[in-house]
């Protein structure tokens, strides 16, 4: 049994790494139809194998459940690779923003389910009238040189202070309008559909990616200043208040439906492999783009040089702060299609040393590369919880715990063997980029040859 | 007057760097500051271009007050700042590095147009295009430096130290290329520590000793200052 289980597991690993090179080499194809094929493809197969026929699946819910938590990983990692790869800002804050996301997620459809529709009117205005705010600060901002930060920051507090009380009212005001359609769990009104509820589990994990990309804008403005080893003690410092407020969300703060320490309960199991890929994609194209775009130079640019990017005409602190910002929404979404995915949120989940993982994910698959960053995910998850988890479960009921030796010794020998990550900078097919960044290095040029 | 500097004063935390430095650089001069290391001339690059900040005086380019701008409104100005030690970006290509120059800009036919006036100035780039700039030899990345510098089409280039740690041969080939990117009609204010070198180029020089001006003159003038001849020419 324990040999048919290894010899499966390593067959789904490599399976996955060969299913996600496919879908990366597909998307690099010229022709739009060959990319949106090779997208439906590839969520088809994994569909697919997750449907029962005739009783026979070839994923089982415990496979699923692995697949579902590599996908949000990915999604939290190739975050914290823009803001720690990419951009090399030391970050430990990206777990704080990933339960951001999942708790405010989850309050939505939660709140929505039980007849409450003040979660989404409240963070739906406030992502609205909030960043507009805060645009219009920035843009106001623009005319005055050489602002401190912390005035500036100031400002950028009470202007989100006033929006989210401006939010929570209205959200408040409007609320009544919307209950009666909502009905309850016993009888679910006509907004409570089975389709309405995937919408608002759409609005909800985007709207909680908004939240937490607000939030890091607020506490990235000041903290980012700090810096690299600053930041990161200052990013951990973020992860343990989020971790407390949540061990105290229904004492210290007004959400009695998020049970505090106990953990959140009966949140909607919304996610479904659409959602999960369709997430995923998104996370990784937009990502994809923003690096290969000039505004992704600039912050390779940032990370290499601060002093010849500022002489270069970078705005350096916008673009730690873009990079920042950018990450926490990735991370914001992942923790959101995770806790709609398992349903059950504890605080325990976001304690800061989980929040190691994203970390030595990026690092063991290779700092700046989107690859590694994919593959390291899926395989972490997969090798991690799908593979060692069980095998040594069957060894005595305290042998799991086995695998933090194991894998600490995995990246200990990575990182003598291959300091820069399992994929150092190599990408694959899609992730390369546009074609003059991918045409061959040190290729001599034709005209250099006839002058010889 | 393109560029007019008046009693700056800076600081690094308690220490007093520039005291009190006054210049100016006229349209199409080469203009050379010169002095031993810690007399302030990269500082003074450096809150020229917006990169540190000064207590008092103020910095006026093409008339209009710059003083304290922030160092990306400086660049779209027209003012390209070539640091000391190349800075060039080395995991980005020659090409990358080329365009990040040209940050600020978004044309991308004009700024094709530059890359070509660029590779016309410094062949050597496009031989190595794409190249990654980590890999390129000391001379090339200096050369790679300036033509990132001039990437944003800059009305008045700082160069500091483009001789730094170049042999002599490159050292010549860089201070011709400088004469010929002058002639294109860009000023240049240029720190050296090379002062021969810098002296048989420039227009007019600036003797720098802590954080103070001691001598001004036409090119000329100062390298023939018996003073000057016996610290810096070595004469």
């Amino acid at each position: 049994m324990e040999l048919g289980f290894l010899l499966g597991s390593l067959v789904k690993i490599i399976a996955i790494i060969a299913y996600l090179y496919g879908l990366m080499w597909l998307l690099a194809r010229p022709s739009i139809w060959i990319k949106i094929a090779g997208l439906v493809g590839a969520f088809g197969i994994v569909q697919l194998a997750l449907t029962d026929i005739n009783g026979f699946r070839l994923l089982n819910n415990f496979d699923s459940g692995l697949l579902f938590q590599a996908s949000a990983m990915t999604m939290v990692a190739l975050g914290l690779n823009l803001i720690y790869g990419f951009n090399g800002q030391f970050s430990l804050g990206q777990w704080g923003f990933y339960g951001i996301g999942a708790y405010a997620a989850a309050d939505i459809t939660y709140r929505w389910i039980n007849g409450d529709a003040r979660g989404l009117l409240v963070l739906g205005l406030g992502a609205l009238i909030g960043t507009l705010t805060l645009l219009g600060i920035n843009k106001w901002l623009q005319r005055f040189r050489g602002i401190p930060v912390l005035s500036s920051f100031t400002l950028y507090l009470i202007g989100a202070l006033i929006t989210g009380a401006a939010a929570v009212y209205l959200g408040n005001q409007l609320n009544p309008l919307l209950t009666p359609l909502l009905g309850s769990v016993a009888e679910p009104g006509p907004l409570n559909s089975p389709v309405a509820q995937q919408v608002i589990y759409f609005l909800a994990v985007i709207l909680a990616g908004i939240f937490a990309a607000q939030i890091s804008f607020l506490f990235g403005l000041p903290v980012l200043t700090l810096g690299s080893d600053y930041f990161g003690i200052a990013t951990l410092g973020f992860t343990i208040v989020v971790n407390t407020l949540m061990i105290n969300s229904d004492t210290i703060l007004p959400f009695p439906e998020m049970k505090g320490g106990r953990g959140m309960i009966g949140i909607p199991k919304l996610t479904t492999w659409f959602s999960a890929f369709f997430f995923m994609m998104a996370v990784i194209i937009i990502m994809r783009n923003l690096v290969h775009s000039s505004t992704g130079r600039s912050i390779v640019a940032v990370r290499e040089d601060e002093i010849a990017a500022k002489a270069m005409g970078i705005d350096v602190a916008g673009a730690k702060l873009m990079s920042f910002v950018v990450g926490s929404f990735f991370a914001g979404i992942g923790g959101a299609v995770y806790a709609h995915y398992i349903g059950f949120l504890s605080p325990g989940t976001f304690n800061f040393l989980a929040g190691f993982n994203p970390l030595i994910i990026v690092v063991f698959g290779g700092l700046g590369s989107m690859t590694g960053t994919i593959a390291a995910s899926f395989g972490w998850i997969f090798f991690l919880e799908g593979m060692l988890r069980v095998l040594l479960s069957q060894m005595g009921t305290e042998a799991p715990t086995w695998r933090f030796v194991l894998y600490p010794i995995t990246l200990l020998l990575l990182m003598l063997i291959r300091p820069q990550g399992l994929f150092g900078s190599i990408e694959w097919g899609f992730l390369k980029g546009p074609e003059f960044i991918t045409a061959p290095r040190q290729q001599p040029e034709p005209a250099h040859k006839s002058a010889i | 007057m393109l560029l007019e500097v008046h009693n700056l004063n800076v600081y690094y935390g308690a220490i007093h760097a520039l005291q009190g430095i006054s210049f100016h650089v006229e349209e199409g001069e080469i203009v050379t500051l010169i002095g031993a290391n810690g007399a302030g001339k990269s500082t003074t690059l450096r809150t020229i271009s917006g990169l540190l900040r000064t207590r008092t005086g103020y910095i006026r380019y093409k008339g209009r007050d710059i003083t304290n701008t922030p160092a990306q409104e400086i660049v779209k100005m027209g003012i390209s700042h070539v640091p000391e030690g190349r800075k060039i970006f080395a995991p980005l290509t020659v090409r990358e590095n080329l365009l990040m120059g040209a940050y600020t800009r978004n044309d991308p036919n004009e700024i094709q147009r530059t890359m070509e006036r660029v590779f016309a100035s410094f062949p050597r780039l496009k031989e190595r295009i794409n190249q990654l700039g980590g890999t390129l030899s000391g001379g090339e990345q200096q050369m790679l430096a300036m033509g990132r510098g001039l990437m944003s089409r800059p009305t008045l280039l700082l160069l500091d130290e483009p001789s730094m740690g170049l042999s002599p041969i490159l050292v010549e080939e860089i201070f011709r290329i400088i004469q010929e990117i002058n002639q294109q009609g860009t000023s240049i204010l240029l720190v050296e520590q090379n002062a021969h070198m810098a002296l048989s180029i420039a227009h007019r020089a600036y003797v720098l000793e802590t954080g103070r001006i001691v001598l001004s003159g036409t090119a000329k003038e100062v390298a023939e200052n018996p003073m000057v001849k016996a610290a810096y020419l070595g004469v």
